[in-house]
């Protein structure tokens, strides 16, 4: 076995600037879902949905139904932005393009290629919560300064995320079986995260299973901080995540090397 | 015999690039490589020549890094492979069997990024890739999309991307396969180029005429072991001769002719092949007699193989 310091250096970078420099290319095009999506939802949700409920109650304050889910929307835009990244784009690399093959006949390393593809979810994720913040600004939903602080936010749930994809990647015989984890795992934490309604609506024991969902706790941070509402007890769900990124992070090196490293 | 000798005094002389001892490479319990041994020189060209699951591409990949070597001992530039892995992969440029260009990117774009894994600096990176360009004859497309190339353009951007480092050593895993014929000779003519410059090539084929055009020096490999080791000509003067006769139905009297001229036979796929010293005068003997059914030919590597293993190479 190779000692550790051989197995991830800096050269990492190289691989996130190499997804840059496509980046870059399509970028118009790449700006145009986290710009319009907040804005079909706040329509729908605000102006339709919204009109039936009446306000929802957040440590002492009154919140419209669109302030209440403008944090959830940046919330979904980060799990999005960074799973997606790391299940289809990733396998796509790394299955048909054989991109990482070819990395891998340089002095690059499988650790340092699977930790710039999960870096580079993150940063999609964090672009896009940028650009989800700038729109719901614009409808004043959002309090600043303390706002600023969701991007580290966006940059620490992408990690969390796209480290959850590239593990699953690691194990997908085929692309489309995507379906089954997007099913069990990504559907079920949209909807019960906290993001569309205030968790305390439902049974205890689900309101307990909910806090297993990383969306979950990056929805508490989010809402916290769009709102100036920081508790230290959200130190938890910082750490959380933090965890959470750090074990599947690990995960996703193992299951990477095993399946392509023979 | 005194160029015979020199040859052999400057064969031994020119610095190893890889030396490889007892390599093996295990998967599951099954030996896919078996405690190979072979050293590849400087400005030459060594081959890998077997049929499709010899081993070669596993023999390869561990000597660019890509798999972990099971046992064995891997020299490369002097270095322990095993050990300084990074250090050796720099310097190594590597062609893989399938088309793994960046389709995301130009062609310009493909070598440029390429230069970057390799710590490459920006300025100098531009300036091999366009060079690489020009020596592929590829600067018109420079800015094409790989999806837009033809198959023989994308291989010999893929040989141009194995050079962006300026390699000691360059690997290519079956650069030919899939290409038509004209596609086949450029790249044969990029390689004799190469090899002129003095790089080392370490190459697999399984054609037969491949080998015998680019190699120096090959090994013939089966069922993870090599089985022969020399000069493409040596070999196949040494094993077979210059001539073999073809023959589709050989008749008992052939055999019989073939015997007393004391030729070796070996039958395939409904073909009676002989050779030895006196496969010409064998020729001379039954030729008139079989008309279109008999042929005399020069012998190739393939006859070599097939001597060696009774099977055909291609399958």
């Amino acid at each position: 076995m190779t000692p550790f310091p051989d197995r991830l250096s800096w050269r990492w970078v190289r691989v996130w600037q190499r997804n840059w420099t496509v980046y870059i290319t399509s970028l118009p095009v790449r700006f145009l879902t986290p710009i319009l999506e907040p804005i079909l939802y706040i329509v729908a949700f605000g102006l339709g949905l919204g009109t039936f409920v009446d306000s929802i109650p957040y440590r002492g304050e009154q919140l419209s139904y669109v302030t209440f889910i403008a944090p959830g929307l940046i919330a979904i835009t980060i799990m999005f932005n960074a799973f997606f990244e790391n299940t289809y784009a990733s396998f796509v690399r790394m299955y048909y393009q054989k991109t990482f093959d070819a990395m891998l006949a340089t002095p690059l390393v499988i650790e340092e290629v699977i930790t710039a593809e999960i870096a580079w979810g993150a940063t999609l994720a964090f672009i896009a919560s940028a650009l989800v913040m700038a729109v719901v600004s614009a409808f004043g939903l959002l309090v600043y300064p303390c706002s600023f602080w969701i991007l580290p936010v966006a940059a620490l749930g992408g990690i969390a995320f796209g480290a959850v994809g590239m593990s699953i990647t690691a194990l997908m015989p085929n692309i489309d079986l995507f379906n089954v984890p997007i099913f069990l795992f990504i559907t079920p934490m949209f909807l019960f995260s906290g993001t569309f309604f205030p968790l305390v609506t439902l049974p205890v024991w689900a309101q307990k299973f909910a806090l297993l969902f990383p969306l979950t706790h990056v929805t508490i941070i989010v809402r916290a901080l769009g709102r100036n509402r920081w508790v230290p007890e959200q130190w938890w769900s910082v750490g959380y995540l933090a965890v959470f990124a750090a074990f599947f992070y690990v995960l996703a090196l193992i299951l990477m090397r095993r399946r392509l490293i023979k | 015999m005194q160029a015979r000798l020199r040859e052999l005094i400057v064969e031994e002389n020119a610095e190893a690039l890889v030396s490889a001892e007892g390599l093996t490479k295990t998967f599951n319990g099954f030996k896919a490589v078996d405690d190979i041994s072979f050293v590849v020189r400087k400005g030459e060209c060594f081959g890998l020549l077997g049929p499709n699951g010899a081993g070669k591409t596993t023999t390869v990949r561990m000597v660019y890094g890509f798999s972990p070597v099971s046992s064995g001992k891997l020299t490369i530039f002097g270095m322990d492979a095993l050990q300084q892995r990074r250090e050796v992969k720099d310097r190594i440029g590597v062609c893989q069997q399938e088309n793994n260009l960046d389709p995301d990117l130009t062609a310009l774009k493909n070598l440029e990024v390429f230069g970057r894994y390799f710590n490459m600096n920006a300025a100098l990176r531009r300036q091999r890739a366009r060079e690489l360009l020009k020596f592929i004859k590829l600067e018109s497309k420079a800015d094409s999309k790989i999806p837009e190339l033809s198959g023989g353009m994308m291989r010999r951007l893929l040989i141009a991307r194995a050079l962006i480092n300026d390699p000691h050593l360059i690997i290519l895993d079956e650069p030919t396969t899939g290409l038509d014929p004209q596609s086949r000779r450029a790249t044969w003519e990029l390689l004799t180029q190469l090899k002129g410059e003095g790089k080392g090539i370490l190459l697999t084929t399984h054609y037969m005429e491949e080998a015998a055009q680019l190699c120096d020096r090959l090994v013939i490999m089966d069922h993870g072991r090599i089985l022969i080791e020399g000069k493409p000509a040596r070999l196949i003067e040494e094993i077979i001769g210059s001539h073999v006769l073809e023959v589709v139905e050989a008749s008992d009297e052939i055999l019989q002719v073939a015997e007393r001229k004391s030729c070796s036979v070996e039958k395939v796929m409904g073909r009676t092949i002989f050779y030895g010293p006196q496969v010409r005068e064998l020729f001379g003997e039954i030729g008139p007699r079989c008309q279109e059914g008999c042929s005399l030919r020069m012998a190739t590597l393939e006859d070599v193989f097939l001597k060696l293993t009774g099977r055909e190479l291609r399958e």
